[in-house]
Order: structure tokens, then sequence, then C-alpha cells
């Protein structure tokens, strides 16, 4: 152990989204679409030195029971705009956004991000996501509808072709020479042509080479196409392996995978999501995290998370007493849109809902649970509950055995969810060696300690 | 609106909107691509006590086809929407309206970005809606073929792309969000709207994903030369930008009561209801101490690329100018969107000399006063949602 180099913990912080983990009836809980709350957590998480700032996506408000669900915050800002915004109030924390590739264009993506990217002096990021419903597509000129096996095609043609856009300028393609006269270096900076399956396109991008030379890119999947996509493309892969055990066999999975595609180890950092409650005592920290998950799980929500389970109206059930003694209905496929329950990628978990309501029904008899207790216990749980130095040894050891490169925290108060974290278990982690103190370069790039590109590698050699 | 000053307002172009105007000097030609840039000529603009800012976009990589396969003209340009959100945080007072391009986008895309907009300036949101006939700009995207469509075709898309941003912003109700913890409710879903927009080439069903913004409708502008495009702006905007002794693509676009009366006939022709068009004249502007100076330097200018201008161009002093817009004021326009030849020399005459002598002759503001809206400095009211009950 000691003869081993620390490794270095990544951090980011996500902005609290759009389900039951954000508690926004608690006094503490502010506006959710106010600039001056995404000013306080970007400026909380760059005072922490987080490698960087992530919002998801939305495209369509979720719907349950043909109805908008209403029990969750909802309202948010386009996130690659709000990420535009923070770059204003910051200086060096990075931006992460997601953008699905089903309802955009690789010219409009490639140059927001590569916008994003000049605008705050190398610091974007793209999370790349493909979109699977045509609930959420009525929202879009182009609609909704792609066959399952064009989804992850049109996700890598849609990054391929981005990346395309990325390398078509010179790196040195601005001469920008008043005396001599000369702007561009080659006439054809930016000429690009692209015929695929998804795209057929051809031009000049409008925008000289980023900072970052490319935005980072990160991809979301625990699937095996994910893991595949994500080691042949990716610089980061979020995952909801939080667990020490399955996060350790996660990351021997995925980190095995990159030598196929020439790349290092430390090519493509592995970043679960986690929450977090913390206390001044480990009684304190477990009596805060229950009072969290009651907040979470209220009565109503309890019923709208059975009804997602069940594929059923649930609103006579009593939410206090047992879960239901009846099978789920189990015909309508959440693909194929006849779910009760709209634009939640969630609802894909459960695969099997007669076996997930039978775990449920014999969770509540084995220890006398109502259903909203069994709601809580499935689904309420927090990674790190703590005093702030048992959290910080904990994040430290997930990331020193290999069972993750860092966590991409999510806070359940908006604005303020990050503050304790960075005043109280950050200095832990940089006391211990395993936190940066100051950030060492300007770009995400730097900050996540990825190679420099392979264009640029070989522009150089 | 007697009372309302006259609007000065400043369309930001890169280095200014002579294409000669990169190699001159201060103009900063390589950092176009950086904030800093953008943040100094918005601040320089909002000191200068402009009402609003405009910033051009398009898709190409070369601004005017004739560039193409040439090294020396100024290329590549940043997403106007971006620069916009970049640089409301670094503001207090002035609108920010960046260009968008109707041909190419999603509504609903545009519509949640421009409301984020408003949300990050308190409301001082705007945009320029435009279409493109470009065949460039179609390639890029290889979706349709812009040989195919009518003129007629694309400012009718803008239109509906325009009403199904309206609409998504007044689909959720000011008050929407609610926190009822009781009931375990975020918002009341009554105050939440489906839009269920039909049109010829695309529908949109909604409600937005994001809450209504500050203005309740941030603002439209549109530029105009010919009928199509007035008429756009008559269905679509609260903002028309004319060029008043310019040239657009039917010929000359006549003076500035000419401009004017051509926006009173199309919003008669559409049917509009409501507040009226602001009508505010292009102008494009190269300053120095006098006339004959500031003709030298247009000449010196065209000597390297000649300038090519819808807008008529006005190069003399800034006596000269004030008198052209106090004509203007005088003619019914409601301001002036000055377009600097080279922003290097004509953005600080304008903040700086300009600015105060339109204040001394009593056309413009003195001063800032608490930071508002937008629509409060335009001197529109705060519209009511329509889909609130009652």
């Amino acid at each position: 152990m000691s003869d081993k180099p620390r490794k270095q913990i990544h951090l980011a912080a996500h902005f609290p989204g759009v389900n039951n983990t954000t508690v926004w009836g608690d006094p503490a809980s502010g506006s959710h679409i106010a600039f001056s709350s995404f000013r306080h957590f970007a400026q909380t998480a760059e005072r922490a030195k987080f490698d960087f700032l992530f919002l998801a996506e939305g495209l369509r408000l979720r719907e349950q029971a043909g109805k908008i669900y209403d029990l969750d915050v909802m309202g948010r800002p386009d996130n690659v705009s709000i990420l535009m915004a923070m770059a204003a109030v910051t200086d060096r924390i990075g931006l992460a956004g997601t953008v699905n590739s089903t309802f955009n264009e690789p010219l409009d993506v490639a140059r927001k991000l590569a916008s994003l990217d000049h605008l705050s002096g190398g610091r974007a990021a793209w999370n790349v996501v493909t979109s699977w419903d045509e609930f959420t597509g009525e929202n879009f000129r182009r609609g909704g509808y792609l066959p399952k096996d064009k989804r992850y095609l049109r996700a890598q043609e849609m990054l391929s072709t981005a990346q395309t856009l990325w390398d078509s300028w010179d790196s040195d393609g601005i001469v920008a020479d008043a005396a001599s006269g000369e702007f561009l270096r080659r006439p054809d900076e930016g000429a690009f042509e692209v015929h695929s399956d998804q795209f057929d396109i051809s031009g000049r991008f409008p925008l000289p080479r980023s900072p970052q030379g490319r935005p980072v890119i990160i991809q979301a999947g625990d699937s095996e196409e994910g893991r595949e996509f994500a080691a042949h493309s990716a610089d980061a892969i979020f995952t909801r392996h939080a667990e020490f055990s399955a996060g350790q066999e996660f990351y021997a999975d995925v980190k095995a995978r990159l030598a196929t595609f020439g790349r290092r180890h430390e090519d493509l950092k592995i970043l679960p999501a986690a929450t977090f409650v913390l206390g001044d005592t480990e009684e304190e920290a477990a009596e805060n995290a229950r009072q969290v998950q009651y907040q979470q799980v209220g009565p109503a929500t309890a019923i709208a998370f059975a009804e997602q389970v069940w594929n059923l109206d649930l609103s006579d059930v009593d939410p206090d007493g047992p879960v239901p003694s009846f099978d789920p209905k189990t015909e309508d496929d959440v693909d194929s849109g006849g779910h009760i329950s709209k634009g939640r990628a969630s609802v894909r978990m459960y695969r099997d809902p007669v076996a997930t309501a039978n775990e449920w029904r014999e969770l509540g008899e084995a220890e006398n649970l109502s259903l909203r207790e069994v709601v809580i216990r499935k689904n309420g749980r927090h990674t790190f509950v703590g005093t702030p130095q048992r959290v910080a040894d904990t994040i430290d050891r997930f990331v020193q055995e290999d069972a993750s490169d860092g966590f991409v925290l999510v806070p359940h108060i908006t604005p303020g969810g990050m503050d304790a974290f960075a005043d109280q278990v950050v200095p832990l982690l940089q006391e211990k060696g395993s936190f940066r103190t100051d950030y060492e370069g300007t770009t995400l790039r730097d900050h996540l300690g990825l190679s420099p590109l392979r264009s640029d590698a070989l522009a150089q050699s | 609106m007697s009372t309302q000053p006259f609007h000065l307002a400043i369309a930001l172009e890169g280095t200014g909107w002579h294409p000669a105007s990169w190699r001159e000097p201060g103009a900063r030609p390589g950092d176009q691509f950086g904030a800093d840039f953008w943040v100094d000529q918005v601040r320089e603009a909002e000191n200068g006590l402009a009402t609003f800012v405009t910033i051009e976009d398009g898709f190409t990589a070369a601004r005017v086809p004739g560039d193409e396969g040439r090294t020396d003209r100024a290329q590549g340009r940043l997403d106007a929407t971006l620069v916009a959100q970049r640089v409301g945080p670094a503001t207090e007072h002035l609108g920010i309206v960046p260009t968008v391009i109707a041909t190419h986008t999603e509504p609903f895309h545009v519509s949640t970005q421009i409301a984020t907009l408003d949300w990050v300036t308190s409301g001082r949101a705007g945009q320029r809606i435009k279409v493109s006939a470009d065949p460039r700009e179609a390639a890029l995207f290889g979706r349709r073929d812009p040989g195919a469509e009518s003129r007629e075709s694309l400012f009718d898309e803008a239109a509906d792309h325009v009403e199904v941003q309206r609409r998504l912003w007044d689909s959720w109700e000011d008050d929407a969000e609610i926190r009822d913890v009781a009931t375990g409710r975020f918002v009341d879903r009554d105050k939440l709207h489906y839009i269920d927009f039909v049109g010829s080439h695309f529908a949109v069903r909604g409600p937005s994903i994001t809450p209504r913004p500050p203005q309740g409708q941030p603002i439209v502008t549109a530029l105009a030369h010919v009928e199509d495009a007035y008429r756009l702006a008559a269905r679509a905007a609260d903002v028309v930008f004319t060029t008043p002794d310019g040239a657009g693509r039917d010929g000359p676009t006549g003076d500035a009561a000419t401009t004017l009366a051509a926006a009173r006939d199309a919003e008669r022709a559409v049917g509009r209801t409501g507040d009226p068009l602001v009508v505010v004249g292009d102008l494009l502007v190269l300053l120095d101490d006098d006339a004959a100076s500031a003709r030298a330097q247009l000449t010196r200018l065209d000597g390297t690329v000649p300038l090519r201008t819808d807008a008529a161009v006005l190069a003399g002093s800034v006596a000269d100018l004030a008198d052209t817009l106090e004509s203007w004021a005088a003619a019914g326009l409601a301001g002036a969107r000055l377009r600097p030849a080279v922003a290097a020399n004509d953005l600080p005459r304008i903040t700086r000399e300009l600015a105060p002598e339109l204040a001394r002759r009593g056309l413009t503001r003195s001063a800032w006063g608490e930071p508002g809206s937008l629509r409060d400095l335009l001197g529109l009211p705060h519209p009511t949602d329509r889909y609130a009950h009652a």
C-alpha cells in the first residue's frame, strides 16, 4: 500500500434533478429555476475544487396514468444554456450536460458544445445518450421513432460525426494576422463530409478547434453495449454501481476493455452516482438519513412508485397499509408506450414486475412494513451516511481499492445541498492526499488527468 | 407611447460589419472565439445606455458565400444564443437578443433556450428570428432541399416556430409551482398546459420543461426588407428592424417613413391585434471626427474588401449621425439599431460620444434606472398568460 501512489479522487456535482431524490418541501429548499440557485451551486462546487458540474436534460414532463406527474420537482432550464451562464460565474470547474442524439442534428450539437468549450476556456463535457420513446418525440419536429437497433447506431454516428466536425480545423487554423491579411491557415478549414446510415451532410464546420480540442465525452451505461461504447469512445462513464463489490467488478470489467482500443487505464474515469447524508455523530447521521427518506417518499410518492411497478391506478390503495395482494398488470411494455408511466427511464428496471411485487410483499410481511415503508426500503437508500470522517474514509476506500475513480454526487437540497460536503468532507479528502487542494490546470481534461487527444499527439509528432 | 425614449440598439457582428474590420487597430480578430471579446463589447454597449444588443448568427464558416475558398476573410462563428448566455450574467440592464435560425432548429429547444436566457438575465432576453434559404446551410443539416421550398413557405414556418415558442412560454402559468407539502404536490397540474400545435411543418405537444420566464413573453424581433418579412414580423414579432434608405431583395427599401408605413400596412394585412410593432431602423455606421475623414476611412476599407450591405451606410461625424437619428425619431421610428463598421472604433464612438449627444438632445435616456426587463425598457406591458383561466 505504502509504495503505491495515492489515486486521485474525481468528484462531480449534479444539480438536483427532477425525481424524488430532490426534497422540495424542506425549509432549506430554494428555487430550482432562479439563476441565483445555479450560481450558488456552481460556486460551492468550484470552491470545493470539484472536477465538474453536471446537469441532466429535460425534453418532456413525465406523466403517469395520463396526467402530468406532479409530485417531484419540475421545471428546469435548458441545460447547455445554463451551463454556459454558470461559466460566467466560475473560472475552472468543468461543465457537463446530457444531450441526446435523437432529437438533435450533429452540426447543431457539435457547434453548441464547441461554443461552450470556447466560451468557458476548455471546460465543456457531453454526456451522450439515446432516447427511446415516441412520447418524448411528440415535442420535436423530427419525432421520436427510431427502431431499437438504430438507437445505439444513431448515438454512435452522432458522436463520431461530432468528432469529425471538431477535428475539421487545424489546431492553428486561425492566423488572424492583420499585417499579412491572412485570417485562415487553409481556405478549407472546417471542410467535412459524412455519409452514413443516419446522416448525409457536408460543408464546413463554423468553429475553429476549441481549447480542449474536443469536449470531454461521457457515456452513461451499464449494459454490455454501453460498456463497449464507453471503452471505445468515452472519457468518463456514469454508472449506478455505487456498491463496493459490484463497483469493483464493473471497474475491472470496463478498464480491461480499454487495451483493446489502444487506450490507457487512466483514459476512462468510472464515476458512479452517489447520494450522501451527514451528521455530527453516526446516530445523528442515521436519523437525518431516515428523515430524508421519509421526505423523499411521501404517501403520494409511495403510491406513485407502486403504480409504476403494478402498471395500474392504485389511488385507492392506502400507503400506510400493506403491499397490495394482487399481481401487477404485465401486458404493457414500457418501450411500446402503453405503460402507465411515461418519460421515466427508471421504470425500465422493472423487467419482471410480478417478481418485484412478490419481493415487496415478502419484505412487508416479514418485517411488518407498510407499503410506504417498503418503498422507502427499496428506493430510498443513500450511498453514504455518516460523519464527515466516515464518508471521507468510505469514498477514499472506493477509489484506492478500485471500486471507482470518484463519484457524481447528487445532493437532495437545492441549492445548498453541497455546502456541508464542501466544508466538512472535502478538507478530509485533501488531508489524505487523495483530492486536489487547488486546480492544477485550466481545462476539464486537465482536471480528469486525461491523455492528450490522439489527433493532437499526431500533430505534435 | 410618446413618453418612450428613442431606442439605441447595437448589432454586434465579430470585429464589425465591414469585412475589412478585422485588420483594423484594436480589432482583436484572434480573440473573437473567446468570452472576453464578447463581454467587453456588451459591457461597452451597456455603458452607452443601449436598450439592447443583437448578436448575429449563421451556421456556415464563411459569413458570405463569396468568402468560400479564401484565407483573407474573417470566418467562423460561435452559437449566438450561447454567447448571449455567457454575457448575460456580466450585465444588468440591457436586453440581449441573439439571432435564431428557424429553418434548421427545433422550436422546443429554442423556446427553452430563450426562456433560460430570460431566467439568467432576470427578464432581459430576446431573439431575432431568421429564415435560411442558403443551400450551404441546408447541406450542413442534410434534411431538406432548400431549392424545393418557396420563400413564402420558409417564412410561414418561421411564424409557426415563434408561435410554438410563445405557446410553450405560456404553457406554465406564473403560479403553477405550489409546493403543497400536505398533498405532496410540487405543481398544480391544472396550471400546466398542452400546447397541441399542429402546423404544416411540424407538430409540438408541450408543455414546456421550463417555467414561464420572467418576462412572460421574451421579446421577438425580425429584420424586414420585403413584404414576406414584414408579414412575418407583423404576425410573430414585437420589434421589427427596417432598413431606411437601404436595399432589399426587391430593390430600394424607401426612407424611414416609408419603412414605418410598410410595417403598419403589414400589421393590417395580417390582422395584428395587441401592441403595434416597435419599428427600429438599421444603419451601418463608420464614425470619425468629421465627415470627410469618415468617408476617407470607408474608401480605404473598401479598397481592401468592398462593403456590401442591405442597410444604409452613414460615414460621418457623431453629429451627422445624431442628426439622422433625430430625423428618424421625427419620422416616427421608435429607435435605431446601429451596425458598427469597425467595432474597435465605432462601438466606443457610439457609446462614449453618440449616446451622450442623443441624451443631450433629449432623445434617449441619460442614465440607467433600477434594473428591469427588456419589455419594461421597450414600454411593453407584462403579457397575460393565454392559458390562464379568468
